[in-house]
């Protein structure tokens, strides 16, 4: 039996050193050293021997199983450095490929543009007050300065209802009035709110010009707000939305609510005022109307024009989202094509 | 409004380059839009942008006026003759043209007075006459029938003028300019193209323009002469005013010539007209619009022999009035017009002459024969013009230029300037005299402005001197006394409010925008902060969005405006007419699908769907928005804000990988996402029951409950709606929520839950119920059965078929027991799991499957 102990272990040693992947290992294992395996099968049946050769096969077995046991765990790890090395030079994927598409959602860019313009004006400490859609046609231009049949009036063209006098808001101006009525405390405290909200204009719709857009306007009131005070503060607003350097430029302008007007251009973020197709090669932008609150608007709010002042400003979230990303046609907006929205 | 620079020089001194004073009118509030050039080159300077311009810049050495001494016949050929061109050369030069009007002069021997004509020479660059695109060529020598030609006398289209090519230009020469000036400085200029906001109503002529030109150079304006030779007869007995409605006909002035002659007008005449964009007529008509560009008051000519006419040869008497019940009249522009009872008309006393201020009548108009030419210069209400302009749909520029305000002082100046230039052009003699009936005056507007109120407002601190200049110069009287000044606004604006405030923030706009916007310092607010709230319906909203982008939905922003119609479709049982109950209709809708305010958001995301699936099946999308309920006796109408949601097509992003399954999305999906989203908003209290939504599948729609109220219904879009909306490709499944509402239960102040110390014990149980049983019934008796040991009752598996039996379910839970404060024995959770399979079986008459 000894014999046939070390014929077994010889054949053992003999194929392990053969043995180059884990399954013929594994089967190898079974085969010497498993529940039934030849070896210790072998073990097993010491009890079979004569009393004086017990010992010596017991003690010879048990070293060569110890041996094959460790032979075996040599070979495994030799056999897993082959594979992993295989492995990590062979097992090679296309990264070009494209990955598994998940599922993204997205807020609408005029979303994304108004939430910039929230934050930006809160840390001004502007606070976000909304107000309705439909409007009657006294706040929306009589008590903003501008009387029934008023050749201003001509700068709006206005959505009528059917009810007399009820109309959808052609901007978000008439906000003013209700924000003033609303939080001024029948004209004894300052206010400093924006006021977002879509607007309406009886205007055909083209790639340049649409008959729903939202207006984002701000007011500050207070006991000494001055035409300086609003050209600091948009200028601030003016380096967060395009840029540390921006350069803007105040022009003169008209709105019957405010006096002093003015528009307001940014210099031309795309070409550096250098002129571009987007800035029709003038080097700027317009980006906002602006002015001090006219005293008949402030009368109107609540307020003493003699003790009180303010300032407004009004822009155009949509027009602002065009211009950062040189989208061409207005009409994109509200098309709500997922090919356009998934792109922002 | 276009303003040749030429003529804007004869009325103030330009001495900076035109660009930066084209800027400087745009700060100052009349954006030029553009700028373009004839002959003379673009000016650059530093700072100022102005689009490059591609225009023809005529050459001072060889493009120069020419006199046409004669015209030879040409040797060769009868279509074309050689004009002999003196340039102010040594000797004339020859050139060869085929202009059709020199062959009047052809063979007449030498001109006198020459012909004046641009003369370019040979090198000189021109646009291409013949060329249907603009090109530009350089003169060369070649021979033209034998006959060698190296220049060329010019057509407006060659010198890039006009698109005239059928003759060359010829010209007159009243000042008498040499032969040989550089054409730059006969015929160059600049033209700005001015727009004016409605404020800025006085300068809407070149007059006007020079004052802010000369406020803004700090020169003084020159005014043109108003006065005028009368040799003729008294007016008085000629004609008479009589003003009905002062308040809507401040002033009326006539004037009268008599004997002249119409015919064309002067060339110079008729080349301003043409650089401000007006076809000139005859010398009459040109002289009314002449001084309507260049002092702002609109003239009106009637031919008074034909007014005379009209009353029997007895003296016409202008009548200003509104009209009588019935009356119409016949326009300029061919349209019978039922006159308004607004309409402000000019009269005599056989009817209606014309529409005052807006257009005239067709009966009295000038005609190639008239001699005698009564001319009206008038004030007109500006409101009450616009209101008749916008009733009547009729836009003329007279109309334009009277609705936006022209002070009634001009009308005296008006009709004095226009009756000597239509002397000048065409002879006669004026009457003596002007009839001015002015029985509403305007009001002097003087304003106290005091320098503290400047700095109020202005936030810098100015001078009195410089105050005092800057409104001077824009022809303000002032006097100063002090820290006031007396201001007084000069007699053409309208635009000074007498209100004391309001009046001071007009001057101070006028202050700050010459000194200059720009200069104004920038400063930060130091006025008191207001106390600072949160818009906590804003915030919300906004949390809400950003679950639902979580949960991968995309924003959709849709039209408001739908129609009753549209809506309609929503409902798979309407028949007959369309109840227009409740909707904000418009009065004037753009397109007949956009005539109303909508009711829902699910008009907004189907429509929206159903253009987006041919490219687009998976679509997951949201909107938040008003919809629009109208209220009883006109009130403003309620504008609740609304969630819609909207989910169709595959479950998954369809991917290359191809190992997921491309199922479709069902009810559960959208239940996902209304989960997610409430519970990302911290929303308890929650319950769904069956919905009766119209527009959804009976069977596959929910009610969501929230602390008792009713926000909304999800699930299945009925299949009637959804082949109505061609989406029947997969099913849809959209919600529709209260959003104010659903908000209002947002629980800000949630608590977390501390992380289990003790470990929990898994159970699982398997019921089997009816079918009617519904989900929430079972968990409910088991979370109530398990106390508080059972933390969890997860369903993992829903079975129907065999073998349990039909009109049944089973319904497999995961169940984590687990006690806050130790670990459970085995003991304690088979008591409470039995309990639960006792309380199932016995309230639910469930049998609990092995
Ligand atoms: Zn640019």
């Amino acid at each position: 039996m000894l014999e046939q102990l070390e014929t077994i272990y010889k054949e053992a040693q003999g194929t392990l050193v053969a043995i180059l992947d884990s399954e013929a290992l594994h089967q190898w294992e079974i085969q010497y050293l498993g529940k039934k395996g030849e070896v210790t099968l072998l073990l097993r049946s010491t009890g079979q021997l004569p009393a004086e050769e017990r010992a010596g096969f017991g003690k010879r077995a048990n070293e060569i199983k110890n041996l094959l046991t460790e032979a075996h765990a040599n070979q495994e790890q030799l056999i897993h450095d082959q594979e992993l090395a295989r492995d990590l030079e062979e097992g090679q994927i296309d990264v070009t490929l494209p990955g598994r598409a998940q599922s993204v959602g997205g807020l609408h860019p005029s979303t994304q543009t108004l939430r910039q313009l929230y934050d930006i004006w809160a840390e001004m400490g502007f606070q976000v007050y909304r107000s309705r859609d439909v409007e009657d046609d006294e706040t929306n231009f009589t008590l903003l300065n501008i009387p029934p049949h008023h050749p201003a009036r001509d700068m709006w063209d206005t959505f009528h209802t059917t009810t007399p006098g009820m109309i959808l808001r052609t901007h978000t101006s008439p906000g003013q009035i209700h924000a003033m009525r609303d939080l001024g405390e029948n004209g004894t405290q300052p206010i400093r709110v924006i006021l977002p909200g879509m607007c309406y204009r009886y205007e055909q719709v083209t790639a340049r010009s649409e008959m729903q857009f939202h207006q984002l306007e701000g007011l500050a009131i207070g006991r000494n707000i001055h035409m300086s005070d609003l050209k600091g503060t948009v200028t601030a607003f003016a380096r967060r939305m395009f840029g540390a350097e921006a350069a803007v430029r105040f022009r003169a302008s008209y709105f019957p609510f405010t006096e002093p007007s003015m528009e307001i251009d940014v210099e031309c973020f795309l070409c550096g005022g250098e002129g571009c197709r987007v800035c029709k090669y003038a080097g700027w932008l317009e980006i906002a109307g602006a002015g001090m609150v006219n005293p008949i608007v402030l009368r109107n709010g609540g307020y003493d024009p003699a003790e009180w002042s303010g300032f407004a400003f009004g822009m155009g979230p949509e027009r602002m989202t065009m211009l950062k990303h040189g989208i061409t046609d207005i009409r994109y907006f509200w098309g709500n094509d997922l090919r356009f929205l998934e792109q922002f | 409004m276009q303003v040749p620079v030429s003529w804007l020089r004869e009325f103030v001194e330009i001495d900076i380059p035109v660009e930066l004073l084209a800027e400087r009118l745009t700060l100052a509030g009349l954006e030029v839009a553009s700028i373009s050039y004839i002959g003379v080159p673009q000016g650059f300077v530093e700072g100022v942008r102005w689009p490059i311009s591609n225009h023809l810049v005529w050459d001072r050495e060889k493009i120069l006026l020419g006199a046409i001494r004669e015209v030879k016949p040409h040797p060769d050929a009868d279509r074309l003759v050689i004009a002999v061109v003196d340039y102010g050369g040594a000797a004339p030069e020859q050139t060869v043209t085929g202009a059709p009007n020199l062959f009047e002069y052809k063979g007449k021997g030498p001109l006198d007075p020459p012909l004046w004509s641009p003369f370019a020479m040979e090198g000189a660059e021109v646009w291409d006459g013949h060329s249907e695109e603009p090109k530009r060529m350089v003169l060369k020598e070649k021979k033209l029938r034998g006959v060698p030609n190296r220049c060329m006398v010019c057509s407006e289209k060659e010198l890039g003028i006009s698109e005239e090519h059928e003759g060359i230009m010829l010209m007159e020469n009243p000042r008498g300019i040499a032969p040989g000036t550089p054409l730059q400085d006969v015929l160059g200029d600049v033209i700005l193209e001015i727009e004016l906001t409605p404020n800025m109503a006085r300068n809407y002529s070149i007059l006007g323009v020079a004052r802010e030109v000369a406020a803004l150079l700090g020169k003084p304006v020159k005014p043109p002469s108003f006065d005028y030779l009368a040799e003729g007869g008294p007016i008085i007995g000629q004609a008479a005013i009589e003003i009905r409605e002062p308040e809507l006909n401040p002033r009326f002035t006539l004037a009268l010539l008599r004997d002249t002659e119409v015919r064309p007008s002067p060339q110079w005449m008729q080349w301003r007209l043409t650089l401000c964009g007006q076809r000139p007529i005859n010398n009459i008509v040109d002289v009314t619009n002449y001084i309507t560009f260049e002092i702002g008051q609109p003239l009106h000519a009637f031919d008074y022999d034909k007014l005379k006419a009209r009353v029997s040869g007895k003296m016409p008497k202008i009548i200003t009035r509104l009209p009588d019940p019935g009356e119409k009249l016949d326009t300029l522009d061919e349209v019978t017009r039922e006159l308004q009872e607004h309409n402000i008309l000019v009269c005599d006393e056989a009817g209606v002459l014309s529409m005052g201020g807006i257009i005239g009548g067709a009966e009295t108009e000038i005609s190639d024969t008239t001699t005698n030419v009564l001319l009206e210069a008038a004030n007109w209400n500006f409101i009450n013009i616009r209101r008749t302009m916008q009733s009547q749909k009729v836009n003329t520029d007279a109309g334009v230029r009277f609705s936006r305000g022209v002070h009634p002082s001009q009308a005296l100046l008006g009709v004095q300037r226009g009756i000597e230039l239509m002397r000048q052009t065409g002879g006669g003699q004026i009457a003596q005299g002007i009839i001015d009936e002015y029985p509403l005056p305007a009001p002097t507007v003087t304003i106290d402005l005091n320098m503290s109120e400047v700095e109020r407002i202005s936030g810098m601190v100015f001078t009195t001197q410089q105050v005092a200049d800057i409104l001077t110069n824009l022809q303000f009287t002032v006097v100063v006394a002090g820290d006031v000044l007396h201001v007084t606004a000069p007699d053409f604006r309208m635009d000074i409010n007498s209100d004391s405030q309001v009046g001071q923030a007009d001057l101070i706009e006028e202050i700050t925008r010459i000194y200059g916007y720009d200069l104004i310092p920038d400063t930060i607010i130091a006025d008191a902060m207001p106390s600072q709230w949160t818009n906590v319906a804003l915030e919300r909203e906004e949390r809400a969005r950003d679950i639902l982008v979580a949960l991968g939905l995309r924003e959709n922003i849709s039209y408001r405006l739908t129609t009753p119609e549209r809506e309609a479709q929503l409902n798979p049982h309407h028949t007959g007419a369309v109840s227009h109950e409740g909707y904000i209709e418009l009065a004037n809708p753009l397109a007949a699908d956009k005539s109303a305010l909508r009711h829902t958001l699910l008009i907004s995301l189907l429509e929206n769907a159903r253009g987006n699936i041919r490219y687009t099946p998976r679509q997951q999308v949201f909107e938040v928005g008003n919809v629009y309920r109208g209220r009883e006796n006109g009130a403003l109408p309620d504008e609740p804000r609304r969630l819609g949601l909207l989910i169709t097509g595959p479950r998954r992003v369809d991917t290359w990988t191809h190992d997921e399954p491309g199922d479709n999305v069902d009810f559960y999906d959208l239940k996902g996402i209304v989960e997610g989203l409430l519970g990302g908003l911290k929303i308890s209290g929650v319950t769904y029951s069956r919905s009766s939504h119209p527009s959804l599948h009976p069977g596959r729609s929910a009610l969501l409950n929230v602390g008792g109220k009713e926000i909304g219904s999800f699930g299945e879009l009925h299949p009637l709606v959804a082949t109505g909306f061609e989406l029947t490709a997969a099913p849809v499944f959209v919600a529709e929520f209260d959003l104010d509402a659903l908000l209002d239960f947002v629980d800000e102040l949630y608590t977390a839950q501390p992380l289990p110390v003790t470990p929990p014990v898994y159970q699982d149980i398997a019921l089997v119920v009816n079918n009617e049983t519904s989900a929430a019934e079972v968990v409910a008796v088991i979370m109530k059965a398990g106390g508080n040991m059972l933390k969890m009752a997860r369903l993992f598996d829903l079975y129907t078929g065999d073998p349990i039996p039909a009109g049944q379910k089973s319904l497999a839970y995961n169940l984590v027991y687990q006690a806050d404060d130790r670990t459970l024995t085995d003991k304690e959770v088979a008591k409470v799991h039995r309990k639960i399979m006792q309380a199932v079986e016995r309230e639910l008459d469930a049998k609990v499957r092995a």
